[in-house]
């Protein structure tokens, strides 16, 4: 009986190994191994060889023979299901350079997101931002900023005047400036400040001018700030937002809202100075329109076109090019 | 402002200027002392190529309006044609040509261009064209005696000279003279200024030439000075040089004397013919309205009483003060005797009376910024020194006039505190620090315990407070030298939570496929009626260009033009946002500003835009009506809503109006959605609360209800809320059809539901329960269930 069995557990083998499919294989395994499959059946005639001796020798060929069909059936199946993985893969290609739709994301624009950049890396040296509207009084644009009626610096400012309340009390902001004193008056010191925003100058545009533009501002005001408080705030600036390699200087300047005051440059790392912006301490008249006490607070502004961080970052040689909403000009952004 | 190297050489020694590395020393320090220099040129080098020519002849050519012919020679007598564009020659003058291949300053290279099929065998040059000065109104008239067919320079007896270009602001009107940067510079370096002329010796009898100050307040000085045996000649080729490389060209001795001590001592002085001079004397009033002068420019000018008039004696005007004189009066070749006007201005009439008519001049420039009231002596004294160099045998007489008011600005004085001055610049200044640093610029100091009393050199009238010192201090110690020290900020940094949400709302907008444009916020007469908006709105009194001089009420109108650019362009079914103000009327102190957004959608319907609605309503927090019933202006009127909260209207959703399309030539369909950031950015919103999710099985259904076109989807969905109570977990409208099956005038909604219980499994009874409820509560609606 041995012998049978054992011719048996080669012949199943074999079956396994020649099945071609995985359902082929799935049957033979259900027909080999099942109730009246070979072995089931060796396993009934056990009971009728005479000997202990025989019955174990034939037991032991028959469960040997029976795994040994159950791991070749096992191995056929799995590299079976292995092989019409394959063909599955295979057939599955697909060429991920074949692209049929666009990249829809929006573009924010250009100014907008020097903006941010400058907001961020002020809020990194400690600034709070503020903002203020965009239409001003003669007031906080001028008057507040030591800037009385007549005072000759007004004609640096080519102001657009709004025909709003009496004659001449009005005007689109000329500066950030005004939201200084607006600031003042809100807020107890200490004020570490940025306010960016739209501002107007009635100037004919060319290539580097507009007359509606961006600027940003900053106001630090506290007990004992020195004007080399300004030309380390400054410098602190210049390496955080140009990077590491860049420095700046101050040198004096003037402006009727600070006093000392200052032009401040950066110098890049190829040794060329770029102007970049105005700065100073804030005028005692100035401090006292914000209704603070000179001789209790001192402190620093300083200022300087957005617009410019964006024309100089992308290269932008017309800065007009920047305001005509051409489609074809903010998705390159 | 043009500072001559030689010059300023003169008045403080600083070096050779043939020494480029002195020459960058010395504009960085002028820099550095709050004097820009934008600008260092070597000028008056003559141009090779070009010679002195004289005019033969000129002649108009019938086909040439703008041109003529001019046929010079240039010493060979050989007659040359040359064409050209400016008209103020005749035959006899001299002028420089710019022969052929000759290279110009600017870079350009003569060629025989020809007009009309004739050659040009050269140009003729204007003083700015050969680098002298910037008078480009014509070509440039040499002196009668030059010598023809020698190069220009030498016949003018130019030298090189090198020129700083200095941005002068306004708080240093003394920097406006050699003089004023000189003293800087002096104290900088650490050298002696020179010296004042000595006062002129006066050696000819008592002649006067009287001065009546009838205006005491806009003239608070004035003085006058008779000189005689004067002769009318050339000043001195070095004269004549650096006048050129400061910009001015030479007239004549006198008036180039003027021109220079001017330059040299920033008072300007005006030099009349005495024997025209009317009555012999001066008289400064205030002019009549309407009164008329003629200046020497030539052109006839109307004055306002709001004008300040030199006359003579006899009343006749004969300047406009502190600006041009007369042409009257002017120094004529045969003049002998001159009375030579030096006088202070009060700066807000000078600068008043520039503004008004437009008309500058290096003399108003210095008056209006101030003048030194104290510096004419100085002044006067340098004109009579350097006439005598051209006049050695002029007379200064007896009996100059110096009329003064009570108005001269007074002496100013300022206590300054060196604590004060430290504190300020981070330095621990005594007092003979801050004394040593600005007594060499001519401020006094005087320590009294500790508090040190500052006199204020007459020149300087911007300071007048104690931080004006603190500048002066600063600016000599160097802003450099004060280091670099960063403030320990006391305050958090960071955006407020109203940008924080901005930016949130802008980064939606990105991801939503929306560039971000930004229109200009001026609007055309037009532009918001033709956008169907109210045509109510801000008007600028000045605009830039005529017409575009409205402050726009709304963002959409700029969007629409953008949308209208870019179709024109081949670019349809561009998405666009703004972030921007308007500024709409008021009866408030300023007009009722606030920050909007608006979308723009080209090609696409009103679903777009309530799409993008629901999309930042979610990712903002954001709750509104959608009230349909409330059609905003300029809006397809059965495409659109309002977007309320409360009662107040925050925006504007749909689709625009046709007639407004039309408009603006927009030939897509544009979805629209408008909000006002101000109110909503404003609201804090509400942080998602947890929910726990259930573990149980949920089950869906399916339901579709035929509902009239009166009734609104969001009733519906309302009702199926309600009717389905807490299981309901999701709600989804997946289908609208109109058509075969469903009545007119209604439409079919299909919703699926998804049940799910928090505490067991839902049956199909349970199921089926909510099933009938729902449908119940539609009913109400007049919705009928379908099969």
């Amino acid at each position: 009986m041995i012998d049978d069995v054992r011719a048996a557990r080669d012949a199943a083998v074999a079956r396994l190994a020649a099945a071609a499919t995985l359902a082929e294989a799935r049957a033979l395994e259900t027909e080999l191994l099942g109730r009246k499959g070979p072995f089931s059946e060796f396993k009934t005639k056990l009971g009728g060889l005479s000997t202990a001796e025989e019955k174990k020798a034939a037991g032991q060929a028959v469960n040997e023979a029976t795994q040994a069909v159950v791991a070749a059936a096992e191995a056929r199946v799995s590299d079976l299901k292995q092989a019409e993985r394959a063909v599955q893969l295979q057939a599955e290609r697909i060429d991920l350079t074949e692209v049929l739709s666009r990249p829809s994301r929006g573009h924010a624009h250009i100014v907008t997101q020097a903006w941010q950049r400058l907001e961020d890396v002020f809020v990194g040296l400690g600034f709070q931002v503020a903002e203020g509207p965009e239409v001003e009084t003669d007031w906080y644009n001028f008057e507040a900023l030591n800037m009385p009626p007549d005072h000759p610096a007004r004609s640096m400012h080519d102001t657009f005047y709004v025909d709003h309340g009496c004659t001449g009390s009005t005007v689109l902001r000329t500066h950030t400036s005004p939201v200084q004193i607006r600031v003042m008056q809100q807020i107890e010191p200490p004020i570490y400040m940025i306010m960016p925003g739209r501002v107007f100058r009635n100037e004919t545009t060319d290539a580097t001018h507009l007359a509606v533009f961006h600027q940003i501002e900053g106001l630090v005001i506290d007990r004992g700030i020195t004007l080399a408080d300004l030309a380390g705030t400054i410098e602190s600036f210049t390496k955080s937002f140009f990077g590491e390699g860049f420095t700046s200087r101050l040198r004096p300047s003037y402006f009727p809202f600070t006093e000392p005051s200052a032009e401040f440059d950066i110098r890049t790392p190829k040794g060329e100075w770029l102007e970049l912006g105005g700065s100073g301490m804030v005028h005692p008249n100035v401090l006292r329109a914000g209704g603070l006490d000179p001789e209790e607070w001192s402190g620093f502004a300083f200022g300087f076109g957005i617009d410019r961080m964006a024309k100089e970052r992308h290269g932008v040689g017309d800065v007009r090019e920047m305001y005509t909403n051409d489609i074809r000009f903010l998705e390159q952004f | 402002m043009k500072i001559v190297h030689s010059w300023l050489n003169d008045l403080v020694p600083v070096g050779s200027a043939d020494d480029q590395q002195r020459v960058d020393e010395v504009a960085d320090a002028i820099t550095h002392l709050g004097l820009h220099v934008e600008d260092v040129a070597r000028v008056g080098s003559t141009v090779a190529g070009v010679v002195t020519a004289r005019v033969v002849r000129t002649e108009r050519h019938p086909d040439a309006a703008k041109v003529h012919r001019v046929y010079v020679d240039t010493g060979d007598g050989v007659e040359r044609h040359v064409w050209c564009g400016a008209f103020n020659m005749a035959p006899g003058d001299i002028i420089p040509l710019a022969t052929g291949g000759t290279v110009m300053p600017d870079g350009r290279r003569i060629e025989p261009k020809p007009i009309l099929g004739i050659a040009s065998q050269g140009m003729l040059c204007s003083a700015s064209e050969l680098g002298l000065g910037n008078d480009h109104s014509g070509i440039l008239i040499l002196p009668p005696h030059t010598p023809v067919g020698v190069p220009y320079g030498e016949a003018l007896g130019l030298a090189e000279e090198v020129v700083y270009d200095l941005d002068v602001l306004r708080n240093r009107p003394d920097a406006f003279g050699h003089l004023g940067v000189a003293r800087d510079l002096a104290a900088h370096l650490g050298v002696p200024l020179a010296p004042a002329p000595p006062a002129p010796a006066v050696t000819g009898a008592p002649r006067t030439a009287t001065v009546e100050l009838v205006e005491g307040i806009r003239c608070p000085r004035f003085t006058s000075l008779v000189i005689s045996n004067v002769r009318v000649g050339t000043s001195p080729d070095w004269m004549v040089s650096r006048l050129a490389a400061a910009g001015m060209r030479s007239i004549n001795n006198i008036v180039d004397v003027s021109n220079y001590v001017m330059l040299e001592t920033n008072q300007p002085n005006h030099a009349y013919d005495f024997d025209t001079l009317g009555g012999g004397g001066f008289r400064v009033r205030m002019a009549a309205e309407g009164e008329v002068i003629v200046t020497l420019d030539e052109v006839s000018r109307v004055l306002t009483d709001a004008d300040l008039l030199i006359c003579d004696a006899t009343d006749r005007p004969i300047g406009l003060a502190g600006i041009m004189g007369g042409l009257n009066t002017e120094i004529s070749d045969d003049t002998t005797v001159i009375a030579l006007e030096t006088a202070w201005f009060e700066p807000m009439g000078i600068l008043r009376t520039v503004a008004r008519m437009g008309l500058r001049s290096e003399a108003s420039a210095r008056f209006e910024r101030g003048a030194d009231p104290l510096g004419i002596d100085r002044s006067t004294a340098r004109f009579v020194e350097l006439l005598r160099l051209t006049c050695p045998d002029l007379v200064v007489h007896e009996g100059a006039v110096d009329a003064r008011t009570d108005h001269l600005p007074a002496p100013t004085t300022i206590r300054v505190r060196p604590e004060r001055v430290s504190a300020l610049l981070g330095t621990e200044f005594a007092a003979a620090d801050i004394t040593r640093l600005i007594e060499p610029i001519g401020f006094a100091c005087t320590d009294g315990r500790g508090v040190l009393t500052v006199a204020v050199p007459s020149w300087r009238p911007d300071c007048t407070v104690e931080v004006d010192i603190v500048e002066e201090v600063a600016r000599h110690h160097g802003y450099a030298a004060l280091g670099k020290t960063v403030p320990k900020s006391t305050v958090p940094g960071g955006l407020t939570p109203i940008q924080h949400r901005r930016r949130r709302l802008r980064e939606v907008l990105l991801g939503l496929g929306l560039s971000e444009a930004m229109p200009h916020p001026f609007l055309t007469a037009g532009d918001l009626s033709r956008a169907g908006l109210p045509e109510a709105a801000v008007r600028l009194v000045n605009p830039l260009v005529v017409g575009d001089d409205l402050l726009r009420t709304s963002l959409r109108p700029g969007l629409l033009k953008a949308i209208e650019f870019n179709e024109s362009h081949r670019r349809t079914g561009v998405s666009l946002f703004e972030v921007g103000h308007v500024y709409p009327p008021s009866t408030e102190v300023l007009p009722a500003e606030y920050e909007a957004l608006a979308v723009v959608v080209a090609g696409s319907d009103a679903t777009a835009a309530m799409r993008i609605w629901r999309e930042l309503a979610a990712a903002m927090g954001w709750g509104a009506r959608v009230d349909q019933s409330n059609v905003p202006d300029g809006m397809h009127p059965t495409r659109s809503a309002t977007l309320s909260l409360g009662r107040d209207a925050v925006g504007v959703v749909g689709e625009v109006h046709p007639d407004a399309l039309d408009a603006y030539g927009i030939t897509e369909r544009v979805a629209v959605l408008e909000l006002n950031l101000s109110v909503l950015l404003a609201a804090e919103p509400k942080v998602a609360q947890w929910k726990p999710t259930s573990r149980f099985p949920s089950s869906d259904f399916d339901l579709a209800v035929a509902v009239p076109d009166t009734v609104a989807a969001e009733k519906v969905e309302k009702a199926i809320r309600q009717g389905a109570g807490e299981w309901l977990v999701d709600l989804a409208l997946f289908d609208v059809y109109r058509g075969q099956g469903v009545a007119d005038g209604a439409r079919s909604l299909a919703y699926r539901l998804r049940l799910q219980a928090a505490d067991r499994t839902l049956t199909d009874a349970d199921v089926a329960q909510v099933r009938d409820k729902v449908v119940a509560a539609t009913a109400k609606l007049g919705a009928v269930l379908r099969a």
